[in-house]
């Protein structure tokens, strides 16, 4: 995990000035999430086992577990780790953001 | 301060764009051949748009002062049908002799299909026949990671040298691979599915400002002409060094462009 502390100390402002400079938009960004996960609650009908929303539950999870590197991790955990190709996009569906989670690597 | 914007779609955008973006500081942009939100039916289409990119363009930018350069080739997500691709790409020789012409670009892939590392490797190879810079798409959300490996080792197949290949549309999980293989990288400040100008600020205080330039991508969709200089005040609030934001805004495109005879900033 030492790997994961290459990036401490760079950013020009201390702790406090990213804090006083960020907190507000990133509360309002905390808030549109909660609110999200609510409206998926109070959407009709089964619970539903979406892969992007097991994905999103995962993500939020690296968000508080300590380590740095959250945003690369986040977008690995995204990220389509398989290595076949198809011949032809002939059919296929646009980017949906996520992958099943077995298609997904180790965040 | 000044600019470059080095990947904006201005077919895509109206005249007070370059207005607004001439009064933020803009002094050029460079403009890659992309999807124009929906499929051309002939190559015809093809030979229209890069008469606009290669004539028209270039006239209504001068208007308002910025220098307009270009990049030709038809994009992945047109590159399904190699048959059709080929056709367009046989198009492409003639106009890399007009003076705004700066490589080959916007090529890459979409899809991550064998159709298009097919017309992506034929790209290259024109590149290669004619000594031309290189401009990379690479794929959007989940699709990004693998589609930018697949990219870099067609690119590493070839005899192009990397230094005068630049990447776009990186991201946190796929910058360092394309800095630490020689390539140039780009950031779009595209904020539904590539960076904000905050998180493009953040890539340059962990992975350094060499080789890396930002861009709008500004388009068809939701997106800002103003980017670059919104990311420039991002990192003046944040106390970085005026030198480094010209740097990343400024010197850095010129140093990759002028790798090309055609890029001479007047
Ligand atoms: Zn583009």
């Amino acid at each position: 995990m030492s790997a994961l502390k290459d990036v401490i100390g760079t950013c020009p402002q201390t702790k406090q000035q990213v804090i006083d400079t960020y907190f507000m938009e990133h509360r309002a960004k905390l808030v549109d999430i909660a609110a999200y996960l609510d409206r998926v609650d109070r959407g009709q009908g089964d619970d539903q086992k979406d892969f992007r929303a097991t994905a999103f539950i995962r993500a939020i999870e690296i968000l508080t577990d300590g380590e740095t590197h959250r945003a690369r991790r986040i977008l690995n955990l995204l990220s389509d780790h398989t290595t076949t190709m198809a011949q032809s996009a002939e059919g296929m569906k646009g980017a949906s953001g996520a992958v099943p989670l077995t298609d997904g690597g180790v965040a | 301060m000044s600019y470059i914007d080095p990947h904006i779609h201005m077919v895509s955008r109206t005249t007070d764009d370059y207005q607004r973006m001439a009064q933020a500081g803009c002094l050029a942009i460079t403009e890659p051949a992309f999807w124009a939100g929906f499929d051309r039916s002939s190559a015809q289409g093809f030979f229209d748009y890069f008469r606009q990119l290669t004539e028209y363009e270039p006239k209504r930018a001068a208007q308002f002062g910025i220098q307009h350069f270009t990049w030709l080739c038809i994009n992945p997500k047109e590159a399904d049908d190699p048959g059709f691709a080929r056709e367009v790409v046989s198009l492409i020789p003639d106009f890399l002799e007009c003076p705004n012409v700066l490589g080959i670009g916007e090529i890459g892939l979409n899809k991550n299909t064998k159709n298009e590392l097919i017309i992506l490797e034929e790209q290259i190879a024109l590149a290669e026949k004619y000594n031309q810079l290189v401009l990379v798409h690479t794929p959007h959300l989940e699709d990004k990671l693998k589609g930018t490996r697949l990219i870099m080792d067609a690119l590493s197949a070839s005899s192009l040298d990397p230094g005068r290949i630049l990447i776009d549309h990186v991201e946190e999980h796929t910058v360092t691979e394309v800095l630490d293989r020689g390539f140039w990288a780009g950031m779009t400040l595209y904020p539904d599915t590539k960076v904000t100008p905050q998180r493009a600020a953040d890539i340059i205080e962990m992975y350094g400002n060499e080789r890396i330039w930002m861009n709008s991508a500004g388009d068809w969709g939701c997106s800002d002409p103003l980017a670059v200089p919104k990311a420039q005040l991002e990192m003046r609030r944040r106390g970085h060094a005026q030198a480094s934001i010209d740097k990343v805004t400024l010197g850095n495109p010129k140093q990759f462009l002028s790798q090309s005879p055609n890029f001479k900033l007047k």
